[in-house]
């Protein structure tokens, strides 16, 4: 305890000298946390698979992140700051349980080398690497890609052929097309509570939106994320759906079944709200979200595939950009005569 | 200012939450004597260096003018002790250049004679408007809250600008710092007393002293001694950083926003610190220049962190033994407060008149983390309290596309480092912009040239 003149060596660097006790890292497990529940939700309807499916899809992307890192950047890889595993998890919530392993290691190495790396890495990649991953195997394979194994069949936990079914969307859709009234079938799907607490056939992650928004919820109350995009996304898709509804409800379903069924919640809550594909203002974010709602609804409504949450989400990637530069914050001192 | 009124206001857009740290709230101001020997510098105050009237070996008493002001904008300065001045030269000061200042040997403590020292209150104020605002430039008197703009100019007013409201700064939105906390409890009085002066200069009949919440005895107290006097209250404000940057607090305050590149007075409005108007309380009614501040010594290792009453020039090492030494493991030494301070490169900088508070951060706290990537967050952009998108700053600067940084306001940046503080990636966000606002201040300039 004696002040030192001489032998003291004292650090200097400019303001400020405190900083919030959080980084990256942090933001990301907590994201990671967050989808905790929509996993077991998944674990418990689809049985072991799910899991195999989830793992081996982070075990992938880590290992080619890893890979890209080391032996094409000559750099430290920082497999560990979350980020990859993120991006596993997502792309596992955006498969069937069936998927063949093959497909989600080709996958990976697809959102991790084309999606992310190929731009950079994290930081610098304008498109989400988890739906690159998943709209490549989707356009690829489209077969093992459209087939669901069946919520709660009996064979989940014993790793047998499970029965594969179509997706509540996919009944709407196809049933819609061939000219089948929609009292008919509203009966071939489950009922909305069961929708919406996952009793649904459909990609690992998708399933129960109770699961979804419970992580979600958390996500806000850390702070880690806002309100902005999804409110926007599932504000867009219930008002457009609910008003055709209103109009015919023969020929369209309720906003109800459009938010709960498909990949709407996982979208429009966690890829939607990537922060390195999203717009950097809250006014840019609300944009964003209402265009992925429209496109959305577009695809489902009139497009060619059952769910179009994916391609909106990516189309709207491609907006970033522009969003950014047209819509900036509000600007103190943006004023004349002081009011 | 009616009752109703008295709910807490903030500022609209963006802030941060630091730790608040307040280590030394409950501890009162204590007098730090006279050093043996005082190194007084000769800028200490936004503007022209001050130009030196003493020479080697000059006698000189507390409160004799050793500098004096140069150009339109710089101050006079005194001399904060007696003794002989010994030499005129450079010494390091807190921007960590070395620089020119007085070096006094102290012998005794004998005062200017026309300086009042007692403490009896003086509430008549006896000059007039003219006076007063002589009187002011004559003393020194710089802004107290840190960025040592001199007063007097802000009381000249100038043409075709009018001023209907002065609003005295008593936020403290810093963390650590409570030096303008403990003036506001023990000299609320004198601070009051300063309002009424700065308010009969600027010609106005309202005055709003605004203060965080987490200083409710201070807001008590200032409430209290205002009942006296209509046309001055206190407004409580929500704990929020940058509440006390000037720009804010007019906005929380009066819901007035001060134009992109515009002064205060612009929307009508003078802020001074109180600290600036207990100075300025001095300096009319007791004759007393500003030869003397209130600097908080704290740290979370400080043994006893401390509000000194500390002449000017005092060496800071004088402050820390005061505080009860340095800890073993300080590795940072900062000069203000851990959000907008400078880091001091020895302990041999003197107080200077900006000079709110010494603060010493362990080893642990005074490294930088390893910057990362951005990873697009958006945070700095939601905390900046100016509505600036400093991701955006930050790149262009690193890409020297300082025409862009210029259009998109680069020089709106009031350096809070909210931006840097927030950060996930640790970027250096607002070292950036700063070496962006030099090229834009100094394109601007060639430009009109």
């Amino acid at each position: 305890m004696s002040v030192q003149t001489s032998s003291t060596l004292l650090t200097v660097s400019p303001s400020p000298h405190i900083h919030k006790e959080h980084s990256i890292t942090t933001m990301m497990y907590a994201v990671v946390y967050s989808l905790v529940p929509a996993l077991l939700m998944s674990v418990y309807v689809f049985g072991w698979s799910a899991i195999y499916v989830t793992f081996l899809a982070i075990a992938s992307c880590m290992f080619f992140e890893f890979a890209i890192s080391k032996y094409f950047f000559k750099q430290k890889a920082s497999v560990w700051d979350g980020s990859a595993i993120i991006t596993g998890v997502l792309l596992a919530f955006n498969l069937p349980a069936s998927i063949p392993w093959w497909a989600i290691v080709l996958g990976s190495l697809f959102a991790m080398g084309v999606g992310k790396m190929a731009f950079g890495g994290l930081g610098n990649n304008p498109f989400n690497p988890a739906l690159v991953g998943r709209v490549f195997l989707l356009i690829s394979f489209p077969v093992p890609m459209t087939q669901w194994p069946e919520a709660m069949n009996a064979n989940r936990w014993t790793m047998a052929d499970a029965t594969t079914g179509a997706t509540p969307l996919a009944v709407i859709k196809e049933g819609l097309d061939a000219g089948v009234p929609i009292s008919e079938l509203t009966a071939q799907i489950p009922g909305f509570f069961q929708l919406f607490t996952g009793m649904q056939g459909g990609c690992i992650g998708e399933v129960s939106g109770l699961a979804l928004v419970l992580g979600f919820l958390y996500l806000l109350y850390r702070k880690i994320t806002t309100w902005h995009i999804p409110v926007a996304v599932l504000g867009t898709i219930a008002l457009i759906t609910g008003v055709l509804w209103l109009i015919d409800p023969t020929q369209y379903m309720s906003p109800v079944f459009h938010l709960i069924t498909g990949g709407v919640l996982l979208g429009a809550l966690y890829m939607a709200t990537d922060y390195v594909t999203s717009p950097m203002t809250p006014k840019g974010m609300i944009i964003f979200g209402v265009g992925i709602g429209v496109i959305t609804v577009l695809i489902r409504l009139w497009g060619s595939y059952p769910e179009g949450v994916s391609f909106a989400i990516l189309i709207m990637n491609a907006a970033v950009p522009l969003i950014d530069r047209y819509f900036k914050p509000k600007r103190f001192g943006a004023v004349r005569n002081g009011k | 200012m009616s009752k109703s009124d008295q709910h807490i206001k903030t500022f609209p857009k963006g802030g941060v939450h630091p730790n608040d740290e307040k280590r030394s709230a409950n501890v009162p101001i204590s007098e730090l004597p006279p050093p043996k020997m005082v190194s007084i510098p000769l800028s200490q105050h936004i503007g022209a260096p001050s130009v030196p009237v003493v020479d080697k070996r000059d006698p000189v008493k507390v409160g004799q003018i050793i500098a004096k002001s140069k150009g339109l904008v710089s101050s006079n300065i005194h001399s904060s002790v007696s003794g002989t001045v010994t030499k005129i030269d450079y010494v390091l000061d807190s921007t960590g250049y070395k620089r020119q200042a007085v070096i006094i040997r102290v012998k005794d403590d004998e005062w200017e004679e026309s300086i009042d020292r007692s403490e009896t209150l003086v509430k008549d104020i006896a000059l007039e408007k003219d006076e007063i605002l002589k009187k002011v430039a004559e003393a020194g008197i710089v802004g107290l809250g840190g960025a040592t703009f001199p007063a007097h100019i802000k009381l000249n007013i100038p043409r075709g600008k009018k001023a209907d409201y002065l609003i005295l700064n008593g936020v403290e939105c810093e963390p650590y710092l409570t030096a303008d906390h403990r003036l506001m409890l023990e000299k609320g009085a004198e601070i009051i007393i300063g309002a009424k002066i700065l308010m009969k200069a600027l010609g106005v009949e309202k005055c709003v002293i605004g203060i965080e919440i987490n200083k409710p005895d201070a807001i008590a107290n200032l409430s209290e001694l205002c009942k006296e006097y209509p046309g001055i209250a206190v407004q409580p404000l929500k704990v929020q950083y940058p509440q006390g940057g000037e720009k804010q607090l007019i906005k929380a305050v009066l819901n007035r926003e001060v134009p992109s590149g515009g002064l205060p007075i612009d929307v009508g409005v003078v802020v001074h610190n109180v600290g600036t108007s207990f100075a300025v309380y001095e300096a009319i009614q007791k004759n007393k220049p500003l030869i003397e501040r209130i600097v908080t010594v704290t740290g979370k290792e400080v043994d006893k962190p401390v509000n000194l009453r500390v002449r000017i020039g005092t060496p800071v090492q004088d402050l820390i033994l005061a505080a009860g030494g340095l800890p073993d493991n300080t590795g940072k030494i900062i000069s203000g407060g851990p959000m907008m301070g400078k880091a001091l490169n020895s302990l041999e900088v003197p107080v200077a008149k900006g000079t709110s508070g010494i603060l010493l951060m362990p080893e642990e706290e005074a490294h930088r983390k390893a910057q990362q990537v951005c990873i697009r967050c958006g945070q700095c952009v939601s905390v900046c309290p100016m509505g600036l998108e400093p991701y955006l700053l930050m790149n262009e600067c690193e890409k020297e596309v300082f025409e862009r940084a210029e259009k998109d306001h680069i020089l709106d940046c009031i350096e809070c480092g909210s931006c840097a503080f927030v950060c996930p990636s640790n970027r250096a966000l607002l070292d950036y912009i700063r070496l962006g606002k030099r090229v834009v201040t100094t394109m601007r300039r060639e430009r009109v040239s």
